[in-house]
């Protein structure tokens, strides 16, 4: 069993092995004269704009949270749809019930303004 | 197929109603018309939501009502609408209606009325209502949850006031800390039943076919999970701040329905699902209800706030409860042990919300009006609330003709039959110590001068007034909840 | 197929440092998510033990627990940034105005 994973090991090594020559000959061939722009972390020219750990707008936050909220129901969702035929009408008059009340938090969201940018 | 579900969904057909109300009320608040003066955003000063959750309740109330002696299983056995559940849920619904009646006014003076508290107040009552009927330990979580988060939310509805939010925070942590051992537990018991429904994990330890260690530690980290939810010691260290930080109508909703749903819940597992092990869970429960009643009632004599005074003695009645359980696997006892609960609960609610009303009358905004000192001179300024306090307290340390001390009677009653004499001496010296403290409510109310201001709102002190007098008035008539709570027995099917 | 221990014995384990997280470290928004550490330990848990029974209610009873920490997830967020605005700060230790 254990050769089965054999040309994966192979695969690795040649792998590993390109990468690792690659750098090692860009090491001993290349020439380095380092400068102040180019220790920067975008070497493209472009000159960074404050710090990189900026703080987000806190509407982010309610956006991010109402995702979460609606984003959940796939994992019920999911399952129902894998058995959809064997439940029937059922089924659906479940789902539409569940989608419904979902359905009512959205209203209610929406309502408040928490979906409005500004 | 059809026919089962109908079955199904007209044993919770109560829940059903409150649930679905609550939706709409949702909506229907959206679209009211907002008072504009109002000093916060969303603030509403419209009677119209109260008014209909008020309504939902009592639809809801009527249809348990009507069912009375039909008991009728749905879901598989997941579901069970029997005499407990129809007992507990008119508790449920009573307080509900009692929490409305505090908050209408309240929540206005404090500036933080919002539709939004009394569609959360449905929500959490449909969850506590469902608690008491779950019969699979999959819906006693789903149920859980469903009572707590709305709970959470409503413990913070005064934000930005720092305390309110400073109580929803800590109510959440804790309280999500203790689901995360209830769902362990549960994992746990399902590890070693390979079930989670309550009438196959009995049928699963008769055939002897399930792993001890595990069960126990299941039913170990359940006690843990549910009694930080009605606040035993050592589960308590988040009560004190929460009942002091919440608005006072969400503390005394937060405490008795919280409170009766947990107990609801604890009863049902232990009775139905563990009898076989009450050998080695007894011992517990019984450390646990003498920790919690010395412990609850030592720390509330150092208070001087009020609502803190109230939330260690919360803490201690619920000592008193869980005595109520430590005899339940014992032959005969059970019946006896389920209804001395439920008389408890039912008494513990009714002084709760004599006090609590008490409480949010002298309130004055910026939480002012909450120290001990500002009662006194209440009984002559405002004769009849010092009464209802006075009962209340009464009450609380079970001195007759009150509905505390026939509940502490019955409760004594059941812990002796059992056998455990130690416990029930614990629980006759705690109430003594208790007196201390209560007693000298009544004594700053009645012998100190003071200036206490009150205020004179209808419905408040229509609840307060109506607390207390159930509370002497079935104290005299107890014979017929006490019948009952016994009619309330549980059994599977 | 690795015997069921093996995967209880990490359920065990991620537990325990979920709860010992809970109550040793004093950020708000490490504590929930140690909190979430023991939701999911009792996943692994259920899916373990659901397989070794060969049934699926373990497996469901998962997808109920997700559904719920989400829910939780949404209103403690909303706390966590609703104290953060009044006090700049979610340091539990911090957050003790009452005292008795």
């Amino acid at each position: 069993m254990l050769q089965d994973y054999l040309p994966i090991v192979i695969l690795v090594l040649i792998a590993t092995g390109m990468a690792g020559l690659v750098v090692l000959l860009g090491h001993l061939f290349g020439p380095r004269r380092p400068s102040a722009r180019k220790a920067q972390p975008y070497e493209s020219g472009m000159r960074p704009i404050g710090p990189g750990t900026r703080r987000m707008p806190i509407r982010f936050y309610l956006i991010a949270v109402l995702f979460i909220l609606f984003d959940i129901e796939i994992v019920f969702l999911l399952p129902w749809a894998v058995v959809f035929k064997k439940l029937g009408l059922f089924g659906v008059a479940e789902m539409l019930v569940f989608i419904l009340i979902l359905l009512v938090g959205y209203v209610y969201a929406w309502k408040k303004g928490a979906l409005e940018w500004e | 197929m059809i026919g089962d579900i109908m079955t199904s969904l007209w044993a919770i057909l109560p829940v059903i109603v409150l649930a679905l109300w609550a939706c709409v009320l949702l909506l229907v608040d959206l679209w009211l018309p907002k008072d504009q003066q109002g000093s916060q955003q969303g603030e509403s000063n419209s009677p119209i939501t109260p008014l209909l959750a008020a309504l939902g309740m009592l639809t809801s109330a009527a249809i348990v009502i009507a069912r009375i002696g039909q008991p009728t299983m749905g879901f598989g056995g997941m579901m069970m609408a029997d005499g407990f559940s129809h007992f507990i849920c008119l508790l449920l619904l009573a307080s509900g209606l009692v929490t409305i009646g505090l908050s209408h006014d309240y929540m206005k003076r404090l500036g933080i009325a919002r539709g939004e508290y009394y569609v959360l107040l449905m929500f959490s009552l449909s969850g506590m209502m469902l608690m008491s009927m779950s019969a699979d330990l999959i819906m006693v979580f789903l149920s859980l949850e469903l009572l707590s988060i709305p709970l959470y939310v409503m413990a913070g509805i005064a934000t930005p006031r720092p305390s309110s939010e400073e109580a929803a925070l800590k109510y959440f942590l804790l309280g999500a800390f203790a689901s995360g051992f209830l769902v362990y537990g549960i994992g746990l018991v399902f590890g070693a039943t390979g079930s989670t429904s309550l009438q196959q994990i009995v049928a699963v330890v008769q055939s002897g076919n399930y792993n001890l260690a595990l069960i126990l530690g299941g039913a170990a980290l359940i006690i843990t999970g549910l009694g930080f939810k009605v606040a035993i010691v050592p589960f308590h260290m988040w009560t004190p701040d929460a009942y002091q930080g919440a608005p006072s109508a969400v503390t005394a909703f937060m405490s008795v329905g919280a409170k009766t749903a947990g107990f609801a819940a604890l009863l049902r597992v232990f009775v139905l699902a563990f009898p076989a092990f009450s050998a080695d869970i007894t011992p517990v429960l019984w450390g646990l209800a003498a920790l919690t009643m010395v412990l609850g009632n030592f720390a509330a004599i150092a208070q001087r706030n009020i609502k803190r005074l109230l939330a260690y003695s919360s803490i201690a009645h619920a000592g008193y409860i869980m005595m109520a359980l430590v005899p339940y696997g014992q032959d005969g006892l059970s019946a006896d042990s389920v209804a001395s609960a439920l008389f408890y609960l039912v008494a513990y609610a009714f002084t709760n919300f004599a006090a609590w009303a008490v409480v949010i009358a002298l309130e004055q905004a910026g939480e002012k009006g909450l120290e001990l000192q500002d009662y006194a001179g209440l009984g002559r300024k405002h004769p009849a609330l010092a009464a209802v306090m006075a009962v209340a307290m009464l009450s609380f340390t079970g001195v007759p003709p009150t509905l505390g001390f026939v509940g502490k009677f019955y409760l004594f009653r059941t812990v002796l039959e059992g056998g455990h004499v130690g416990l029930a001496l614990i629980g006759v010296l705690t109430s003594l110590v208790s007196a201390f403290y209560y007693l000298r409510v009544i004594v700053v109310m009645y012998m100190q001068e003071g200036e206490p201001e009150a205020r004179r709102e209808p419905w408040l002190q229509a609840m307060a007034y109506g607390s207390a007098i159930g509370v002497v008035a079935l104290s005299i008539f107890s014979a017929p909840l006490l019948f009952l709570a016994s009619q309330a027995v549980l059994k599977l099917f | 197929m690795l015997p069921i221990e093996y995967y209880t014995g990490l359920s065990v384990i991620l537990f325990t440092l979920g709860a010992l997280g809970v109550l040793i470290r004093r950020n708000a928004l490490i504590i929930f998510m140690s909190i979430e550490l023991m939701l999911n330990s009792a996943n692994l848990a259920f899916v373990s033990f659901a397989r070794s029974y060969e049934g699926m209610s373990g497996q469901i009873f998962v997808f109920f627990v997700i559904a719920v920490a989400a829910a939780e997830v949404a209103v403690g967020l909303a706390l966590i940034v609703a104290i953060f605005h009044t006090k700049r700060n979610i340091d539990v230790d911090q957050i003790n105005s009452m005292k008795g």
